[in-house]
């Protein structure tokens, strides 16, 4: 069984679809690099970090992206935001089964600045315009960087997003956030606090990932395959908004007064938040299903 | 710079408006050629964090339940998203995600969603409520950017002398409301009649997302119309 | 940022009809191999583009060995490097050779 995180972007493609049906767009052998950084000095990659591809996952046809944590943070420039955009665009045209994005990066290309913030953005609208086309979009996290910054929003417009205790999701760093108001705002080098406010298991339990996997290829594909089989209607909805700002209204109110994770989760009905880190992943998805209520947005 | 809101409040609505300032959230109506819009946004370069990104969302979704196919104006103003470990904590992307998600959705239901940066953008700030509507616009000072220079070379190790060099020609790194029209990101910089431009704006809705090909028209984003297309379509990149 | 380009005439083992691949990842103390079929009248070509500047003997040498061992014909490869060691270098040439030829997915 191979490790999600341990293994490279197109050998996570490779191995979650249907053996020989992955077919890539845009191929490293089209070197379509890009075009801001030559004058930075830096490299580039053939595939400017993302592989985006159609397949079948358990027979049925998707298209899926996935991204290059090992360059450059996995981080969107023009033209990785582009491939995104046009495989978005693409399922919009097609209608596959679903269209899955893994996402392993740090948010905007810092060296590519405002092409970078822009392309997340068409990134968002095109996810959001999938969906209204009636495809459902899911988020796998599990890769090194996490997915933060502009993508841990995508992330979130996705009709699921399925993790593993190794992965995290956020918006800023931890480090951004120590360099901002010190380390007793939050200490960059506490991993089990970083783990707590951004890793899998808590967002499994607040609700913002659907699932917790173990960290194999295989586990992510099953997860894959059974989301995409469970989802209802992929198009936003006035209803699911509304009842998602009410729970998200009601998650400040139940967490005023919470310093740390684990007292959110004690207020979540979990019996004993010092165990949660020591759960293996299926332990830890039977417990959280206990305490899932009607209150999971799904919008 | 310091733009007060007010003062951009009356020059977009000379009719009048009926918009609120509670902690640096802004929101109510206004009026336009006799036509009530709505309008929510922020001031004072406020960080933004999970009530106010859920405050904007419930004013959208307020607005599509009770007024459909009003126009929403979203007036920018913030330092980008707040830094705290609480926020991190509760999941502050997914609030953001929710706002994005429901100017969407009144996008969806025929509502026109422009946005305004009358003073200051940054990034996370700004990705979810400018960078959201059909089209954005910017005041000609706008400050608008991802991060500043010294925080990039430190992150990106490319030495910040380096950086004001390129910014100085080049409309990727530099700051500012030029750069981000010339990228496609903004429609358009107002100057002038403020309330023209409003009203040309409204008059014009356009639900499709054509930043990147704006982008290759105007010379900034050479690249992002044609790869999306080439990825779209299966085939080689088109010609520019 | 540093371009080496390297040609060994009167390979043997021949690219052609083969599959493009690519092995390896650019960051840092690793690199992407590219290997695809050349119409280059039997020889095989290597150009490397590499942040680690000043190592063309190096170079010439890993990449002659590595030639030495398939004997590569109409066959392009392309290197985005990023300071790996000759060794890993050596590990990614013989990874993207095996699955070209060896017509591995």
């Amino acid at each position: 069984m191979s490790s999600y995180m341990e293994s490279n972007a197109r050998e996570r493609l490779r191995h979650l679809l249907d053996t020989g049906t992955l077919h890539e767009f845009l191929p490293p052998a089209k070197r379509i690099v890009s075009p801001h950084l030559e004058q930075l000095d830096t490299p580039v990659a053939f595939d400017d970090g993302v592989v985006t591809a159609s397949g079948l996952l358990q027979g049925r046809p998707v298209l899926a992206a996935a991204q290059e944590g090992g360059f450059i943070g996995g981080a969107v420039g023009e033209v990785h935001g582009a491939k995104l955009v046009g495989l978005l665009r693409r399922a919009i045209a097609e209608r596959p089964a679903a269209v899955l994005l893994l996402l392993d990066t740090g948010g905007v290309r810092l060296h590519e600045a405002n092409a970078g913030l822009i392309a997340v953005s068409e990134v968002m609208r095109s996810v959001l315009a999938a969906r209204n086309a009636g495809v459902p979009v899911l988020a796998l996290i599990g890769g090194a960087n996490g997915c933060f910054g502009g993508m841990g929003i995508v992330a979130c417009c996705a009709n699921a997003v399925i993790m593993s205790e190794e992965g995290r999701l956020g918006l800023s760093g931890p480090e951004v956030i120590e360099t901002a108001h010190g380390v007793e705002e939050y200490d960059a080098r506490d991993r089990a606090l970083v783990w707590r406010t951004s890793g899998g298991k808590h967002r499994t339990l607040t609700g913002d990932s659907r699932r917790l996997v173990a960290d194999t290829v295989e586990a992510f594909r099953q997860a894959a395959a059974e989301e995409m089989a469970a989802c209802g209607h992929a198009a936003l909805s006035l209803e699911e908004l509304e009842q998602e700002n009410r729970m998200l209204a009601q998650r400040l109110d139940a967490t005023e007064g919470c310093r740390d994770p684990q007292d959110i989760w004690l207020g979540l009905g979990v019996a004993d938040p010092s165990a949660v880190p020591m759960l293996d992943a299926e332990a830890f998805q039977r417990m959280a299903a206990q305490l899932r209520t009607k209150e999971d947005a799904g919008a | 710079m310091d733009v007060n809101w007010k003062t951009v409040a009356d020059r977009l609505f000379p009719q009048g408006h009926a918009i609120v300032e509670s902690e640096c959230f802004l929101s109510g109506t206004a009026s336009v050629d006799g036509q009530t819009i709505a309008v929510v946004g922020t001031s004072g370069h406020i960080a933004i964090g999970v009530e106010i990104a859920l405050a904007q969302a419930r004013a959208v979704l307020d607005t599509v339940r009770q007024h459909p196919g009003r126009p929403i104006l979203i007036l920018v103003d913030t330092q980008g998203q707040r830094l705290r470990h609480r926020d991190e904590m509760l999941g502050i992307n997914r609030y953001m995600a929710h706002l994005g998600k429901c100017i969407e959705l009144a996008r969806l239901r025929g509502h026109h969603v422009i946005a305004l940066v009358y003073d200051q953008a940054l990034s996370g700030g700004f990705i979810t409520s400018g960078l959201m509507a059909d089209a954005c616009y910017a005041l000609p000072d706008a400050s608008i950017r991802v991060m500043g220079l010294p925080a990039m070379a430190r992150i990106t190790k490319v030495p910040e002398q380096r950086l004001t060099e390129l910014a100085k020609s080049n409309p990727v790194f530099a700051p500012g409301a030029e750069n981000y029209l010339v990228m496609g990101g903004l429609e358009e910089i107002w100057t002038g009649d403020l309330a023209a431009r409003l009203r040309a704006a409204l008059a014009s809705p356009d639900h499709q997302d054509r930043r990147s090909e704006r982008g290759l028209q105007r010379g900034g984003r050479r690249l992002a119309a044609r790869v999306a297309q080439a990825v779209a379509d299966d085939a080689d990149l088109p010609p520019a | 940022m540093q371009r080496l380009n390297f040609r060994f005439e009167q390979g043997e083992a021949d690219g052609a009809g083969r599959q493009p691949q690519v092995v390896g990842v650019v960051s840092s103390g690793n690199l992407e191999v590219l290997i695809e079929p050349a119409a280059l009248n039997g020889a095989c070509e290597i150009d490397v583009h590499t942040a680690a500047v000043g190592f063309d003997a190096i170079w010439a040498a890993v990449l002659a060995d590595f030639q030495q061992r398939w004997k590569l014909s109409d066959v392009r490869i392309s290197i985005n490097d990023v300071g790996a060691t000759p060794a890993v270098v050596s590990l990614r040439l013989d990874q993207a050779a095996e699955s070209m030829l060896e017509g591995t997915q």
